[in-house]
C-alpha cells in the first residue's frame, strides 16, 4: 500500500506517480499525507486506484479523473472533480464552488455542503450533495443527474439542457427554463439508485424530493424565431 | 487576482506570536499577489496614548531630526520606512500639524490599537522590513497585492484604514466607487487615492461613525457596494468577513476556541496551532461574519 507523505514528497513527484499507475498490479489502494490545501491533488488519474487523500485539499482535486476512486477525508476547494470523467470521488467534508463543474461521466459524493455553481455545465456525470448547494448550480447542465438531501441556492438549473435534478430541501429560486416536473416512477427508481451508489441507502425518504429539469424553451431553435437570427 | 488573511485571538496567551502567524499566513499568499503587500496589527491599547503609524516617502527618511521636531512625549519606532509613534491624546492636533507641513510624511493609521505597514515588493521582504514575525496583538489583517488597473505602488497597497483603528483589506473590484467617493467626499470623508478598495473602508468608516454596529455597517455594504468583493476588516474590538453575491472571490474561514482566521484559501491556515481540528468552512455568499471582544 503506498503511503505519500506530501511533506516530504512533492506533489509533482506524486502526481507523475499517480500517472504511471497504467497497470498497478497489487498496489491499488494508495494513501495521501498532509495535502495541505495543496492545488490539483491527484488531478488526471486515469488507473483503478484507490486514494484515499488524508485532509483538506485546494483547488481541482481529482480533476480528469477516470476510473479511480478517489476519497478526500476533509474539504476539497473550488472545482473538485471538475471535468471528471468516471471512476468515484467522495468528498468528506464540504467542497468549495464549482464542484463537478463540466464532469462528463463518473460519480462525485460530497457528505457536506457545496458552494456556488455546483455541477456548472454537466455533462455526464452524477453528484449527489448530502448537505446544500450554493447558487446558480447545474447551470447550462446538459446532462447526468444531481441529486441534493439539503437546500439549494438562488437561480438553480439556469439555462439547462438535459441535466435531471432531484432536491430534497428548500429552493430559493430557479433559473431561466428550469421547472419543477413530476415524479413518476422512472424517476423515483433513478433517484433510489444514485442513492444506492451513494452509500446512502436508507438515510432519506425519497417521497421528499422533488425533480427539477429544463423547459426546452430556451435552447430550441425555433422557426418562429428564425427574423431574431 | 490578490490574496487575503486574517488571524482574530480569542486566547491571549497566543497574542506574542500573531506576528509571527500572520507572516506565515501572509507569505503562503504570494503565488495569489506577488506585487506588494501590508498588514495591520492590533495591539492592547496604552491608556492616554494614540498610535500613529507614520510612512516617508523620502528616499531616506529621517525619523531622528522627526522626533525632535514631535517633542520628548512622543515615543517612535522605527519600522523601515514607517514608523510607530505613541503620542499622548493631548498632542494629537499638533503632532498632525507637523506631519502635514512634511511633503514627505502620511499618516496611514491612526488609533488606539492599530498599527499598519504596506510597500511594494514580495510579501516575504515586506514582511522581513517591517518585522511581522516580532510583533504581538489581539488581532491582524494582511493584503498580498497582484494590481491589476492601478500601479504598483505604496499607496496602491492593502490595507486601507479610513477611520479610527479600521481597516480592510479586500480581493475583488468594485464597480461603483467613483460615485459612492463623490457621495462619502460630501459627507467629509478623506481619500487619498482613486482605488476602489479606499472607497469600500470609508464606507464602512463612515457607517460606523453614523452609529451603526460593525454588523449593520457590513450588512449595509451589501447594498450599497456593487461589484465583486470578498472583504476582511478589522475595527478596534472586532474582526469581520463579507462577500459579495455572487462570491467569485475565494475565502475559507477556520474556528478553534483560541482563534478565528481568514484566508483566500486553505493553505494559508495550515500551520496554525490546532488546525486539524478546527472548524473550517466557506463562508456563505451576502452574509456578514463577524467577531468582537
Amino acid at each position: 500500500m503506498p503511503t505519500v507523505d506530501l511533506s516530504v514528497t512533492s506533489l509533482r513527484e506524486l502526481n507523475q506517480a499517480l500517472h504511471e499507475q497504467s497497470d498497478p498490479g497489487n498496489d491499488r489502494h494508495w494513501i495521501v499525507k498532509n495535502p495541505k490545501g495543496q492545488h490539483a491533488l491527484a488531478a488526471g488519474v486515469d488507473a483503478e486506484l484507490d486514494i484515499d487523500i488524508e485532509g483538506h485539499v485546494g483547488y481541482y482535486c481529482a480533476g480528469m479523473n477516470k476510473q479511480a476512486k478517489i476519497t478526500v477525508h476533509g474539504n476539497a476547494g473550488v472545482g473538485v472533480a471538475e471535468n471528471m470523467m468516471s471512476g468515484v470521488v467522495h468528498v468528506k467534508g464540504d467542497a468549495s464552488q464549482s464542484a463537478g463543474a463540466t464532469g462528463r461521466g463518473g460519480l462525485l459524493i460530497i457528505d457536506g455542503n457545496a458552494s456556488a455553481r455546483c455541477g456548472i455545465s454537466m455533462k455526464g456525470i452524477d453528484i449527489v450533495v448530502k448537505g446544500d448547494i450554493g447558487h446558480m448550480s447545474a447551470f447550462m447542465g446538459q446532462a447526468g443527474r444531481l441529486v441534493v438531501f439539503g437546500d439549494a441556492g438562488e437561480a438553480l438549473g439556469d439555462s439547462l439542457y438535459e441535466a435531471r435534478i432531484y432536491v430534497r430541501g428548500a429552493v430559493t429560486s430557479l433559473g431561466a427554463d428550469c421547472v419543477e416536473k413530476p415524479m413518476e416512477d422512472k424517476h423515483r427508481e433513478e433517484l433510489a439508485a444514485l442513492i444506492d451508489a451513494a452509500g446512502a441507502t436508507g438515510e432519506v425518504d425519497i417521497g421528499e424530493f422533488r425533480r427539477y429539469g429544463s423547459a426546452r424553451s430556451l435552447y430550441n431553435f425555433k422557426v418562429d424565431n428564425v427574423s431574431a437570427y | 487576482m490578490c490574496g487575503i488573511v486574517g488571524l482574530y485571538l480569542k486566547d491571549q496567551r497566543l497574542a506574542p506570536e500573531l506576528g509571527a502567524h500572520l507572516e506565515t499566513m501572509l507569505v503562503k499568499m504570494t503565488d495569489r499577489g506577488p506585487d506588494s503587500a501590508g498588514f495591520a496589527v492590533y495591539g492592547e491599547p496604552i491608556d492616554g496614548m494614540v498610535r500613529l503609524t507614520i510612512r516617508s516617502d523620502a528616499a531616506e527618511p529621517d525619523f531622528e531630526s522627526l522626533s525632535a521636531r514631535l517633542g520628548s512625549d512622543v515615543r517612535i519606532t522605527g519600522h523601515g520606512n514607517h514608523v510607530l509613534a505613541l503620542v499622548p491624546a493631548s498632542s494629537l492636533e499638533q503632532v498632525k500639524t507637523v506631519i502635514a507641513a512634511e511633503p514627505d510624511l502620511v499618516i496611514s493609521s491612526r488609533g488606539e490599537r492599530v498599527e499598519m505597514y504596506r510597500d511594494v515588493g514580495l510579501p516575504a521582504n515586506v514582511a522581513k522590513r517591517f518585522g511581522l514575525s516580532r510583533m504581538q496583538g489581539t488581532h491582524g489583517i494582511g493584503h498580498t497585492r497582484m494590481a491589476t488597473e492601478s500601479a504598483v505602488t505604496v499607496d496602491g497597497a492593502h490595507p486601507f484604514s479610513t477611520g479610527n483603528d479600521q481597516c480592510l483589506v479586500h480581493n475583488g473590484s468594485l464597480s461603483n466607487h467613483n460615485d459612492l467617493r463623490r457621495r462619502l467626499r460630501r459627507e467629509g470623508m478623506e481619500f487619498r487615492t482613486e482605488n476602489d478598495s479606499e472607497v469600500a473602508a470609508a464606507y464602512l468608516s463612515w457607517r460606523m461613525n453614523q452609529g451603526d454596529s460593525f454588523g449593520d455597517a457590513l450588512t449595509h455594504a451589501l447594498d450599497d457596494l456593487d461589484g465583486f468583493y470578498t472583504f476582511v476588516v478589522g475595527t478596534g474590538r472586532g474582526f469581520g468577513v463579507l462577500r459579495d453575491p455572487i462570491s467569485c472571490k475565494p475565502a475559507v474561514l477556520a474556528e478553534t476556541d483560541a482563534w478565528v482566521a481568514f484566508g483566500s484559501e486553505y493553505q494559508v491556515l495550515t500551520d496554525l496551532p490546532g488546525i486539524d481540528k478546527a472548524r473550517v468552512w466557506e463562508p456563505k455568499p451576502s452574509t456578514p461574519y463577524f467577531w468582537e471582544r
